[in-house]
């Protein structure tokens, strides 16, 4: 912590100019090597016949061949395609709606904001647990309805192949929507009030001054929800392990857990590097046009 | 949320009042549900639960399925409960986001204060790093650990964390320290200050804030992270959240959907009460990434 002395004598010159790329060099090094280096390695061992371990014979494009010819992954991308479009529909709709409403001079507006936020502060297998159980036909939902007397309400969507995916809808939206909806808050705070003013005073309706006006400004909101929720989608893991551990059968895997099955349990960690490099390009075509235009812009 | 926010001057009119107000409060009760289920049904014995009863009150009020939950709850192979799990995360978690938020703070002032050829490129490849899918680094970090001693250790995961918090925090002090006046900063460098010193007298006594968005963000995602603890982690190095899951989801003997739900709680009620307490700060951190201006 001296050094800041004895740089300003002429022999510690170098060391003044160096220091804060030197302070930085962890950090850098850190990444380089755990972000850039590991990407590399998996994509690499993505051509390569590793099975249990990691193996360096090379087979081309061996491993991407199996995995589009495998059912399980088409059931995984299948159902991204459909928890992602409609995770990020629904958060969407819900978030601008909600913002909407509590944009209107609300009374206690903080503490329902509070309330809409709060699962995002949960983890994702606490939110699973939840759901799981108040899901589940034998217990949940269901059996309150049938207990009201109700003896023909039936839900069971948790335990149905063809339903299942929508359990994981649900309670994604629940853990985010409020997120989604503050984005859009915070979008709408920012909302020039002169213009609304002009066009109310030229008899335009709170709908025409939502849609023509308000709606349209918040492009940048909706930028950023899509690629938060879509980047959120694709690394979704966690939710489908507590929720419904992939099941039932495979009605409910995602290339998240594919990955981690196919490379950890199955021993064919080609093919999940494979998976794995899809999920990342996947990922990067979203976010590094994303991060460009925010790095650019604030030079 | 800018401090000086304004409302709309949309006007609304009784009828629709009365409209936006049921609407919002009914989702209130969405959002509250889940929590209304945890909270009530980790209070009540197993048969009122299996009787259809999840949504009632409990008839008969016990504490049983939380020491349950805390210390004899089956988990994997042995009966210890969650508390050795708990320790195991609050181990992970505090040195995780020390040295993660130090260093971030250290990188941000770097990175704005003190820029050089190529900084925006750095920070570009340390942001894209928060994005990754994590499925992308497992394969070699598994391997790593091993070559490092650290596998199935809570030094292996503390070192896992930092590694893929650097991005996020840099990102929170880099875009604080920005609007920091770089004025103040030569001045002190005119008088001889140091890197150091700068930091320490003039940058640091202002970072309060975003410090303090910065912990809870990581404190949060590193408490609930799941992938990492399943991955590395061993029996008696599991995080909370790995461990809830072997409690919830193991097949033997009978669900105690009573105990499962205690223990969802306590998974959630560090984050939770953090939550509660600087709310607003994590609201800040959340929007910190997300949202241009």
């Amino acid at each position: 912590m001296t050094q800041s002395v004895s740089a300003r004598k002429g022999s510690g010159d170098w060391l003044r100019e160096a220091l804060p790329k030197i302070v930085l060099s962890p950090s850098l090094a850190l990444v380089l090597i755990f972000v850039y280096g590991f990407i590399f390695f998996t994509f690499y061992l993505s051509f390569t016949d590793s099975r249990l371990l990691p193996s360096f014979g090379w087979v081309g494009a061996e491993n991407y061949d199996k995995l589009f010819s495998l059912r399980a992954w088409d059931i995984a991308v299948n159902n991204l395609l459909v928890f992602g479009g409609l995770y990020i529909l629904i958060c969407c709709a819900l978030g601008l709606g909600l913002a909407i409403l509590l944009d209107q001079k609300i009374r206690s507006e903080g503490f329902i904001r509070t309330i809409y936020l709060y699962p995002m502060a949960l983890s994702f297998i606490v939110t699973g647990t939840a759901w799981k159980w108040f899901l589940d036909p034998g217990i949940g939902l269901e059996a309150v309805v049938q207990s009201w007397g109700f003896t023909s309400f039936e839900f069971d969507w948790i335990k149905n192949r063809d339903m299942a995916i929508y359990t994981i809808v649900i309670a994604a939206v629940w853990q985010t929507s409020g997120f989604v909806m503050a984005m859009f808050l915070a979008g709408l705070r920012g909302i020039d009030n002169e213009v609304l003013k002009a066009a109310q005073i030229d008899g335009a309706s709170n709908w025409a001054l939502y849609r023509r006006i308000v709606i349209p400004q918040l492009r940048p909101a909706f930028m950023s929800a899509f690629v938060v929720l879509a980047h959120m989608a694709i690394k979704s893991y966690d939710l489908v392990i507590a929720l419904t551990n992939g099941g039932p059968g495979r009605a409910t895997e995602l290339p998240a857990t594919f990955m981690y099955s196919y490379t950890f349990t199955r021993n064919q960690m080609g093919i999940g590097a494979a998976s794995a490099t899809i999920m990342l390009m996947t990922i990067a075509a979203i976010i590094v046009p994303y991060l460009w235009s925010e790095l650019r812009e604030k030079k | 949320m800018a401090g000086g926010a304004s409302d709309t001057v949309v006007r609304t009119g009784r009828v629709s009042r009365f409209v936006i107000y049921t609407v919002l409060i009914v989702f209130c009760i969405y959002y509250l549900l889940p929590l209304y289920v945890m909270v009530v049904n980790s209070l009540k014995p197993l048969d009122e639960i299996r009787g259809g009863g999840m949504l009632s009150l409990p008839q008969t009020w016990t504490l049983a399925p939380w020491g349950s939950a805390w210390s004899t709850a089956q988990i994997g192979i042995e009966a210890t409960g969650l508390r050795p799990y708990f320790m195991n995360s609050i181990l992970m978690v505090v040195p995780a986001v020390a040295i993660s938020t130090i260093l971030g703070a250290l990188n941000g002032y770097v990175l704005t204060k003190w820029r050089f050829r190529g900084d925006t490129i750095i920070f570009g490849l340390m942001l894209f790093g928060c994005f990754i899918p994590f499925q992308m680094v497992l394969i070699p970090m598994a391997r790593m650990l091993g070559l490092m001693g650290l596998a199935g250790t809570v030094p292996g995961l503390i070192f896992v964390h930092l590694v893929y918090g650097i991005g996020f925090s840099t990102l929170y002090f880099r875009n604080y320290y920005a609007q920091f006046p770089t004025e103040l900063v030569r001045a002190a460098m005119i008088d001889g200050a140091g890197f150091f010193k700068i930091f320490q007298r003039i940058m640091l006594p202002s970072s309060g804030p975003i410090a303090v968005v910065c912990i809870i963000w990581q404190f949060t995602n590193i408490w609930n992270d799941f992938l990492f603890g399943a991955s590395f982690a061993d029996f008696d190095s599991q995080p909370m959240t790995v461990a809830l899951n072997n409690l919830v989801s193991s097949s033997t003997g009978v669900k105690e959907y009573n105990v499962h739900f205690a223990g969802a709680i306590m998974a959630a009620l560090p984050t939770l009460l953090v939550y509660i307490v600087a709310g607003r700060f994590f609201v800040r951190g959340l929007m910190a990434g997300s949202v241009k201006g």
